[in-house]
């Protein structure tokens, strides 16, 4: 052996340490044992972290990725240890969440004998990852690996996957690490064109009733800069998407709310009034759009949007302005005039009175018995920090907790949004909280998707994230019911849950934890739980049959948001 | 729906062909034909897909299949754009040669490329309705065996592939 070589194992170890990767997740298994053998070697350069299930590692990597704005990694091994990932590439795929995956693979001898452990792992994660690709020599691992760390932040952020057959991380080769810097077939980035911002400044300036809907692409673009002076200088409106939230403080005078099934009235109805329509970093999902036949037919649209296939995927807009937002508002900003739009803004506010006395009033601060949702987000408001980072699942608490959080700083926003994927918020704030231990990781969550991943728990043990648990139990499968409610007649099919004694299990996991099924008990559970040195587990046992709204049917236009 | 002609310029990558067909495959479109095969500059791959689609379609999969990490570029045609050839070859029984078979040979500008004794094989190259035309004749003389291949085709604006490639 010379000097200058080492085992394909401590080559992806080095990789991962030259990609300033700090923190990894990961489960052991025969494939990748070589480089968890290798781990063990360099535990002070980086850290890992075991989950109780591959899901969890994933989802962990993706909170740890949307909060710190890094490449979330994470291990697996072969055959079911990589299926296991499944769902979470499919996640930051819809999500644009920059993950690189490092799954071990039978020896390259085996592949296609349907060896012990053996999958099809590049096919299967092929329509589920942005780049992915086999490694079968210890020579190849660097580069790879590499070159995966560089598409997966580059450009639309997305998950990259490398398999590593077992063979090249046993076998040496060169320590032949270089940086990836871009190669020829990918172009992540596209020089913005001045003629697009010319005519999107004519056409904002021109404008009486501009309109502007921000997205994720604004916190993936470190736009939130960009954005806010955009809007402190034209004075129009702007409305959050799901994953945009947090890229604008919501105390700025002009937030509008948010867009969306479950949005905001006055953002959803007044798509259907604006006459110019300016899309930031957001990609109409049909969440958004409701019926597309009825969707902003009266506007001129201007879609600012980093990949070009976004563009006329599903709006057709007036002027695509195709590049980073971030220099694309800097731009526009540039070329547009000071106004100030009030009486449009006026409108808003009105309709916002409208909602605030038919839905927020009762969620807020019912007159009911049952404790509702919506005032559990409210309480937490009152004690948490301004940077506090809300993880929630999916659901019906998701869109409660989403629609009444008081977002304030970017990165604070941890959710699946496109893939609506259940299980996600516990093994997600858990990778949100490792990032940064100092910060406050407020994981709010149903009876439902918590079961789906509650293993994690043992890695909060584990690892004393001190992450703040707020299950909010309604013995239901609450959004599938509300669908029951309003679509199905009342047919509760199979979304009723007889559940455990969730105080037992956070207790037999050594957290503490606490019940609140009153009203009077409610402050003083936040309260104890947010000044809690430690994880966390606070279950609010609240109405069983409550509904989220405004809602926009499917079907329906924006126009028809229902407030009951 | 139009008859479309999308070009791929592609690294020469394991799997590439994967990642463009499950692109038609998530949105419900056949592919009418697909042709593959390395180009005139090394290790770089040209790919050509016939399909029938709306122009809305063609644009989105274009789109689509141009993001592909690999892919170099992507773009599409309509069939009075391109210049583009097919290839078929028929297989038929010796038994069943004569004048009249002679005649429809040099008629359709077809050639025997090659001879056994039981069978010859005919060559023609051509658009699709020419290629057709002559299999449902030679469905008449025992027709043994047919195969056609996917089109290959160039664009017909001024454009090399080192134009794309730079």
């Amino acid at each position: 052996m010379k000097d200058s070589q080492m085992r394909g194992a401590d080559i992806v170890v080095r990789t991962l340490i030259e990609e300033n990767a700090e923190l990894i997740f990961g489960y052991p298994g025969g494939a990748i044992m070589p480089v968890y053998d290798a781990l063990y070697d360099y535990h002070e350069q980086i850290k890992h972290v075991l989950t109780r299930h591959e899901q969890g590692a994933i989802h962990a990597a993706q909170g740890y990725a949307r909060v710190s704005g890094k490449v979330g990694v994470c291990l697996a091994t072969s055959g079911p240890g990589a299926t296991n990932l499944i769902t979470g590439l499919a996640d930051a795929q819809i999500d644009s969440t920059p993950l690189v995956c490092i799954t071990g693979q039978v020896a390259s001898h085996l592949l296609g004998t349907d060896a012990f452990q053996e999958t099809d792992v590049v096919g299967i994660s092929m329509p589920g990852t942005k780049w992915n690709i086999q490694v079968r020599r210890a020579e190849d691992i660097a580069p790879a690996i590499s070159r995966a760390f560089y598409i997966a932040k580059s450009g639309r952020p997305g998950p990259v996957l490398v398999d590593i057959t077992k063979d090249a991380q046993t076998s040496l080769a060169e320590w032949n690490y270089e940086k990836c810097l871009g190669f020829r077939s990918y172009k992540p980035q596209t020089p913005i064109s001045p003629s697009a911002i010319k005519e999107a400044a004519f056409l904002i300036n021109t404008a009486e009733r501009p309109y502007l809907l921000f997205g994720q692409g604004v916190v993936l673009g470190q736009a939130e800069d960009e954005l806010k002076a955009f809007l402190d200088k034209t004075g129009i409106p702007a409305a959050s998407t799901l994953l945009g939230s947090g890229a604008l403080s919501e105390d700025h005078p002009n937030y509008v709310g948010k867009l969306g099934m479950h949005g905001n009235y006055a953002p959803n109805l007044l798509t259907n009034q604006c006459d110019v329509l300016i899309a930031v970093g957001m990609r109409f999902d049909d969440r958004v759009t409701g019926d597309l036949s009825r969707y902003a037919k009266q506007a001129k649209i201007i879609h600012l949007e980093l990949d070009p296939a976004e563009i006329n995927k599903v709006v057709k807009c007036e002027v695509p302005v195709i590049g980073n937002a971030k220099v694309s508002l800097d731009l526009l900003t540039k070329a547009c005039r000071e106004q100030k739009h009030e009486d449009w803004k006026a409108r808003f506010r009105e309709l916002e009175n409208q909602e605030k006395e038919q839905v927020i009033q009762n969620d807020l601060l019912p007159s009911k018995a049952g404790l509702t949702m919506g005032e559990v987000i409210h309480n937490i408001n009152d004690y948490k920090a301004d940077d506090a980072i809300l993880v929630t699942d999916v659901g019906q608490h998701q869109m409660i907790a989403w629609r009444y959080f008081n977002y304030k700083k970017t990165r604070t926003q941890v959710t699946s949004g496109g893939l609506g994927t259940m299980g996600f918020a516990l093994p997600a704030a858990l990778g949100a909280q490792l990032h940064d231990y100092s910060r406050q990781v407020i994981c709010v969550v149903g009876d439902g998707g918590i079961q789906m991943t509650i293993q994690e728990l043992g890695t909060i043990m584990q690892t004393k994230a001190p992450v703040k648990i707020v299950l909010l139990n309604n013995n239901f499968l609450g959004m599938v019911r509300q669908w029951q409610q309003m679509f199905f007649d009342k047919r509760y099919s199979f979304t009723e849950l007889d559940n455990p004694d969730f105080i037992k299990i956070a207790d037999a996991y050594g957290i503490k934890a606490k019940q609140v099924t009153e009203r009077s008990q409610l402050k003083e559970g936040i309260e104890d739980m947010l000044i809690h040195d430690g994880p966390y587990f606070l279950e609010v046992v609240v109405e069983k049959e409550d509904n989220v709204f405004p809602m926009i049917a499917t079907g329906s236009s924006v126009e028809e948001v229902r407030l009951s | 729906m139009k008859r479309y002609t999308i070009f791929v310029i592609s690294e020469n990558f394991i799997g590439i062909l994967n990642r463009i067909t499950i692109i038609f495959t998530r949105r419900g479109v056949n592919i009418d034909a697909l042709t593959a095969s390395e180009s005139s500059v090394n290790g770089i791959h040209r790919i050509t897909i016939e399909v029938t689609t709306t122009e809305d379609m063609v644009i989105h999969l274009t789109k689509q299949i141009e993001k592909i990490v690999d892919v170099i570029n992507a773009f599409y045609h309509e069939d009075e754009s391109v210049v583009y050839q097919e290839i078929a070859l028929y297989k038929i029984p010796v038994a069943k040669l004569d004048a009249g078979l002679e005649k429809i040979i040099r008629q359709h500008h077809a050639k025997i490329i090659a001879a056994q004794p039981e069978f010859v094989v005919l060559e023609l190259s051509g658009h699709k309705e020419q290629t057709q035309e002559l299999l449902e004749i030679l469905k008449g003389y025992g027709l043994l065996e047919f195969a056609r291949s996917g089109r290959v085709a160039v664009a017909r604006r001024m454009l090399t592939l080192e134009n794309i490639l730079t």
